[in-house]
């Protein structure tokens, strides 16, 4: 079989590598959501858990196609782009479960992490406010002389009606940023379906309004959603503008785990939209021997047991300790103000 | 040689932009038009692509000033009335005002709010919006009154790592000049005793500062005087001169032209009460606006707010208690 893949054209086996690297992150971001899920379930998680299922494939190829330097403000269902990124298994649980040790020192939590210095921004529940955040930092970068800088940030559908989606979306269009908005429509915002939530035929025409490049694929297909979205941040930084993506696809899963998400449409479910992106992948894997079944299994265990000593260990660690809190929302200590 | 106060508004944002390069300004037709209210005049022409029109989109120039300062760019951003910072008020009081306490990044953006009332300007284009923004953690906000405050506060905001609110006031922007421009400056978050007394402390701020200070002058012929605290900020706020000044005169009244439920003048009520209590021969007091939206028609409007007139008449209440 070594022999097979040897005789491969070389773009078809670093297609092939790109992909398994891919599948590996968006497996490490399921394995990791399904302990954070059991965690909730434990109730050993304080507030909320808001899983990714269905949507790693687009998401892990946002964080992919980004660059070190880049900018990158993800959303809630976005574990495996965020991975792609930089983020790891023990800040993901340290923020969840709101360690002191981790990058939000429990001052915020679960999906609202993030290293801004590091071009990666932690995002606020108003949907839409990343948009223009993304916006201003690549102006400031503009500002600055750089070049060949990305900005990306991911929404939902229900995201798309926001009034900071708009105008964060026409004001990066007007100063033709290279902003790339990644949508993944996932058919419900919580519990509302897209009849009830826009009129357009499709978001993309969405794209046409704003005077920005349009992409749409398939988001249960990992190959198409590498080649989108890789072509989306390539032109945008090429100088191309805002790029608007648009992957249709299905959460697996409820708004948060503490939704059992009946009011889906059973027959979605049954539609291409409804497959597991992470089962498809792992089929292509299998069917173009870029790996086994066998070695498939084994990545799993390998992340499985990652994520088990990482979640003990982080469950040891010290909780926040209000006495050691300075209670300054401010960085400027004399401009504080003090009350008796 | 005379300034105006919206001279000394332009030339902090000029000697920002010539002094710091990681300032810039943003908003709706600063850039060759020179601002609604000409505070940015001719800057665009002197800092070629560092003064930019945006797009009529409050949300999106505030959202873009934080990431501009996330990336370490001192945006100074305009909003065209104060009025309506309210279509950004989500990502300035949830986005700039939470950044540094969430992640420990500071967030060193100026939102500039020309603010306040003028005959005619009606219900949305004349608020006050300070004790909306000082509610919040996380922001600094500055009431400038006098040309020599609203030049060098400016320059302070831009230095500063956080949010400021800069409430700059309309009413003042030519009506009030100075000789020249400060050398020096008061510190931010210290008040500032506008006129000295003994028999009673008003406690005031912005515009109403003018207002105060002719108040006191016309009590004066009563034999009277009166001390004018001006706060020039709000938040953080000056309690231990406001302290100080009722420890002199026993007696306070506190005078804003923004609405009365839960402001400036309800907070300072409420700490000189529970940390000066023993220092106060009567009820402290207080004068606002009136509680509904401001008028258009100058007859109502000068009576929706404070004035000279209305103060005058609450001081001498307040001195026959």
């Amino acid at each position: 079989m070594s022999e097979v893949v040897k005789a491969r054209p070389k773009a078809a086996r670093d297609e092939g590598q790109e992909f398994v690297k891919a599948y590996r992150i968006m497996l490490s971001a399921r394995v990791l959501e399904e302990k954070l899920a059991a965690l909730y379930r434990g109730g050993k998680i304080k507030g909320g858990v808001f899983l990714g299922r269905g949507q790693e494939a687009l998401s892990v190829s946002v964080g992919i196609h980004l660059r070190k330097g880049d900018i990158f403000a993800p959303l809630i269902r976005d574990q495996a782009g965020r991975m792609a990124f930089g983020d790891t298994i023990l800040d993901t649980l340290r923020t969840y479960l709101g360690s002191a040790l981790g990058s939000m020192r429990g001052r915020d939590g679960n999906i609202h992490r993030g290293r801004p210095r590091e071009g990666y921004y932690a995002m606020i529940s108003h949907l839409g406010a990343m948009i223009p955040l993304v916006a201003g930092g690549l102006l400031a970068r503009r500002l600055r002389g750089e070049s060949g800088v990305v900005g990306a940030t991911c929404i939902g559908d229900g995201g798309t009606s926001t009034g900071a989606f708009h105008e964060g979306l026409n004001a990066a269009a007007v100063e033709k940023l290279p902003l790339v908005v990644v949508i993944a429509n996932n058919q419900y915002a919580y519990s509302t379906p897209n009849d009830r939530q826009f009129a357009c035929a499709d978001l993309l025409d969405k794209a046409i309004g704003y005077g920005v490049a349009g992409h749409k694929m398939d988001g249960t297909d990992l190959g198409a959603c590498l080649k989108a979205v890789g072509e989306a941040i390539s032109a945008a930084r090429s100088g191309a503008g805002p790029q608007m993506i648009v992957a249709d696809l299905l959460r697996l899963v409820g708004h948060g785990e503490h939704d059992d998400a009946k009011y889906v449409d059973a027959a979605l479910r049954k539609k291409t939209v409804g497959r597991d992106c992470l089962a498809v992948a792992a089929a292509a894997i299998v069917e173009n021997s870029w790996a086994t079944a066998e070695e498939l299994a084994a990545w799993r265990d390998e992340v499985e047991t990652e994520v088990d000593d990482t979640a003990n260990r982080v469950m040891r660690e010290p909780e926040p300790d209000p006495n050691e809190e300075d209670w300054c929302a401010i960085s400027t200590p004399e401009l504080e103000d003090h009350f008796a | 040689m005379s300034i105006t106060y919206l001279d000394a508004i332009r030339e902090a944002q000029a000697k920002a932009l010539a002094d710091d390069p990681r300032v810039f300004l943003y908003g709706q037709d600063i850039g060759n038009f020179g601002g609604a209210f000409k505070a940015t005049k001719d800057l665009a022409k002197k800092f070629p692509g560092r003064v930019l029109d945006s797009p009529l989109s409050e949300d999106a120039i505030v959202g873009m000033a934080i990431g501009a300062a996330i990336e370490g760019a001192r945006p100074i951003i305009e909003m065209q009335f104060a009025d309506f910072s309210t279509c950004g008020l989500n990502q300035i009081v949830n986005q700039a005002a939470t950044l540094f306490y969430r992640t420990g990044v500071p967030c060193p953006i100026v939102v500039r709010l020309p603010s306040g009332g003028t005959p005619g300007s009606g219900p949305f284009h004349s608020q006050s919006m300070e004790a909306l923004y000082a509610h919040y953690p996380g922001l600094v906000v500055l009431t400038p009154a006098t040309v020599e405050d609203a030049y060098s506060m400016l320059l302070g905001a831009v230095e500063i790592d956080d949010p400021v609110i800069f409430c700059e006031h309309k009413f003042l922007y030519n009506h009030l000049k100075a000789e020249s421009l400060p050398a020096e400056a008061e510190p931010i978050g210290k008040a500032r005793i506008a006129r000295p007394g003994r028999d009673a402390t008003i406690v005031t701020y912005s515009a109403m500062v003018h207002e105060c200070i002719a108040a006191a002058e016309e009590v004066a012929t009563d034999g009277f005087e009166i001390e004018v605290v001006d706060l020039r900020s709000v938040k953080p706020l000056d309690t231990d001169t406001i302290l100080a000044s009722v420890a002199r005169t026993g007696r306070l009244l506190c005078v804003g032209e923004a609405f009365p439920w839960g402001g400036v003048c309800a907070e300072v009520i409420a700490r000189v009460t529970a940390e000066g209590f023993g220092l106060l021969d009567a009820a402290p007091q207080r004068l606002n606006a009136k509680d509904t939206p401001v008028p258009y028609h100058p007859a109502l409007w000068g009576t929706h707010r404070p004035t000279a007139s209305s103060v005058a008449s609450a001081a001498r209440q307040l001195l026959e208690i």
